[in-house]
């Protein structure tokens, strides 16, 4: 079994400040993290190898400075990282993102794809599924369990806001993860010393096949015309009174304004 | 202050901090509470390779040593004594295998150590043997090709727990303490069985019972080293873990003085944070000077003694004597720092009150440790 893990190498929003005077994130000095949900990626990823045997890729677009991470996954039983870093890449959006990330894996091949459901800083959800429609692969996204795996099959649940799906698919797939999935390990010693000696493979533009048009900025329909905080308008109001006097006032109120 | 740890050290350390802040801070009033072995935090540490610090690297561990074993036990120790006691037991069980077993031993034991497959205890105490070591009742008699064992170890950690069991019985009663010997025995071996948990005024988490052995038959090849050996077995033991105890003094003495520092700079009295006050610096001042004193000795002899130098014995027993009597101090005053708040079990302090004073009883009495020096002070005066 190939598996290939996306991550994403994050600020660590929980060491953040805000600047009072402009309102910014002040990412000077924040540390870098693996995206958390990553992290149960990869943990998925590695449970399966230890049950099915095979090889865990761990894959990331980014900054020369993105091998930290790759490292870290190395370092928690990752047998092979590969870094996507080119200028070319510089400014991409979630679709030339999906994009490049989705060549890379076509030119490593693999049977499974684990993501995280998104990631903490930018929090779109989009690259997973979209990875997966420029693989013409199917997905599952929100996964929480892993019911069965097989060679060439897979049953997993997948979290809804009202209970959880049971899907199926063959495989090739690519799944997106929440946390629930699983704990994720600690790296190990050995891991940590394979990790510092690890050879990280590195491609870019060139390495595969993508079309200059399609990558970075240039390939990045999304235009960013204005970022701001929603301003939450909505109405508070407490209902006093006994249990049985809040429940009537409370039907009342909302049959006057029809909403039932 | 800096030790200079080196790349690898540094990298023990940290990732020992990491488990120890994220796996056992957040647990370890519960363990307490409970009594509960902590089996999840073991696993956390064998799957991250802890078992096999000190373990050389052609029986899977990493093959360093008691430096850097002193290093985890410290981290460890600043968040919960029971988890660290029970972690260290491993390596004390371990020690009679790694200084004296025969190759086949090693190759047999080790790995499965290495891994934390299996856990270790040592066993050495009985009800008339504890500091006096020679007083050991357990009998081993050689019948054929088996040494039968009878006897009861006592206060015995990881004791129903650990597969692999390091035994120190009589084969020769009338020679004293050179008729001791030393045995493996796993657990399952028909005839070892496990009394009652005992109920402990601190280090909760860890397992401390009775191992009784009625006609418990081991194969000859478990004898480790020679027949006769066993004390000085038991003795070289324990001279390379003693500074395993002292960087527990180190580490939970650590921990409480992080948690009253905190304490005392958020606590008011007197329209000002207790910090500011003389009297609670002073005694910040001391317990923090304590504290360095006690881990610039602890890394000190685990490095002398990972030199190879051959009588160690006094540099340990003083290593453990001044680390662990700077714990009972530093978190008897942590306590008093922090005053009701430190008495109230919602604060770490009163389990680390509670857990530090078997640091001072166990693996020799800190009044052992005394005579362990003074001995070795007559003995290099008479050279002079």
């Amino acid at each position: 079994m190939d598996i290939i893990v996306c991550i994403k190498q994050v600020p660590d929003t929980a060491e953040i400040r805000i600047n009072p005077e402009t309102n910014t994130l002040m990412r000077e000095g924040v540390p870098s993290i693996i995206n958390p949900f990553d992290l149960h990626a990869l943990e998925a990823a590695l449970q399966i190898r230890e049950q099915l045997g095979g090889r865990v890729t761990v894959l990331t677009m980014g900054p020369p400075q993105a091998e930290v991470s790759l490292r870290e996954a190395v370092s928690m039983g990752a047998d092979e990282a590969v870094l996507l870093s080119d200028r070319a890449f510089a400014g991409s959006d979630t679709w030339a993102t999906s994009y490049t990330l989705a060549r890379a894996i076509k030119k490593l091949g693999a049977h499974l794809i684990f993501c995280g459901k998104q990631a903490i800083d930018g929090d779109t959800a989009q690259v997973g599924p979209e990875t997966a429609e420029f693989l013409d692969m199917p997905h599952i996204s929100y996964i929480r369990k892993i019911e069965e795996v097989r060679d060439d099959y897979i049953r997993v649940e997948r979290m809804m806001d009202d209970g959880y799906d049971v899907v199926e698919s063959s495989l090739p797939v690519l799944l997106t993860v929440v946390r629930e999935l699983n704990q994720p390990r600690m790296p190990s010693l050995k891991g940590k010393m394979a990790a510092k000696k690890a050879v990280i493979k590195k491609m870019g533009m060139a390495d595969i096949d993508a079309r200059e048009e399609d990558l970075g900025l240039r390939g990045s329909p999304t235009q960013v015309k204005n970022i701001f905080a929603p301003e939450i308008r909505a109405e508070r109001r407490m209902i006093g009174g006994t249990a049985e006097e809040q429940v009537y006032t409370l039907i009342k109120e909302l049959r006057e304004s029809k909403c039932l | 202050m800096d030790y200079f740890l080196d790349e690898e050290q540094s990298m023990i350390r940290d990732l020992a901090r990491q488990i120890a802040d994220d796996k056992v801070m957040p647990v370890r009033a519960e363990l307490d509470e409970k009594e509960e072995f902590p089996w999840e935090i073991m696993k956390t540490l064998a799957q991250s390779d802890f078992f096999g610090i000190y373990v050389p690297e052609e029986y899977g561990g990493l093959g360093k040593g008691g430096f850097e074993l002193a290093l985890v036990i410290e981290e460890l120790s600043r968040a919960c004594l029971g988890v660290s006691t029970t972690y260290a037991a491993n390596a004390l069980g371990t020690y009679p295998i790694l200084l004296y077993g025969s190759d086949e031993q090693k190759r047999k034991y080790l790995p499965g150590i290495a891994s934390g497959e299996k856990l270790v205890a040592f066993g050495l105490t009985e009800a008339n043997a504890g500091s006096d070591a020679s007083g050991v009742q357990t009998t081993a008699k050689l019948e054929g090709s088996e040494y039968v064992l009878n006897g009861t170890k006592q206060w015995i950690t990881n004791g129903g727990e650990a597969e692999i069991y390091t035994i120190i019985a009589m084969t020769d009663k009338a020679k004293g303490a050179r008729g001791a010997s030393a045995f493996i025995v796993e657990k399952g071996t028909p005839g070892l069985s496990f009394g009652k948990k005992e109920n402990k005024l601190g280090i909760k988490a860890s397992s401390t019972r009775e191992l009784i052995f009625e006609n418990c038959r081991v194969p000859r090849e478990n004898l480790i080293g020679k027949q006769g050996m066993g004390f000085i077995i038991a003795m070289k033991t324990l001279d390379n873990s003693r500074t395993g105890v002292g960087a527990q003094g180190v580490g939970v003495a650590q921990g409480a003085f992080d948690a009253a520092a905190a304490y005392a700079r958020e606590r008011h009295q007197f329209g000002q944070p207790i910090i500011s006050i003389q009297a609670v610096q002073h005694m910040l001042a001391d317990m923090a000077t304590g504290i360095e004193a006690a881990r610039a000795l602890v890394y000190s002899v685990a490095r002398f003694i990972d030199s190879k130098v051959k009588d160690v014995s006094k540099e340990s027993a003083m290593a453990k004597l001044f680390a662990t009597d700077v714990a009972m101090k530093v978190t008897v005053d942590a306590v008093q720092v922090m005053g009701g708040a430190g008495y109230m079990k919602e604060y770490p302090v009163e389990k680390m009150m509670r857990d530090a004073k078997i640091l001072q009883i166990y693996e020799g009495t800190n009044q052992i440790q005394r005579n362990v020096i003074g001995q070795a002070i007559i003995k290099e005066s008479a050279r002079l």
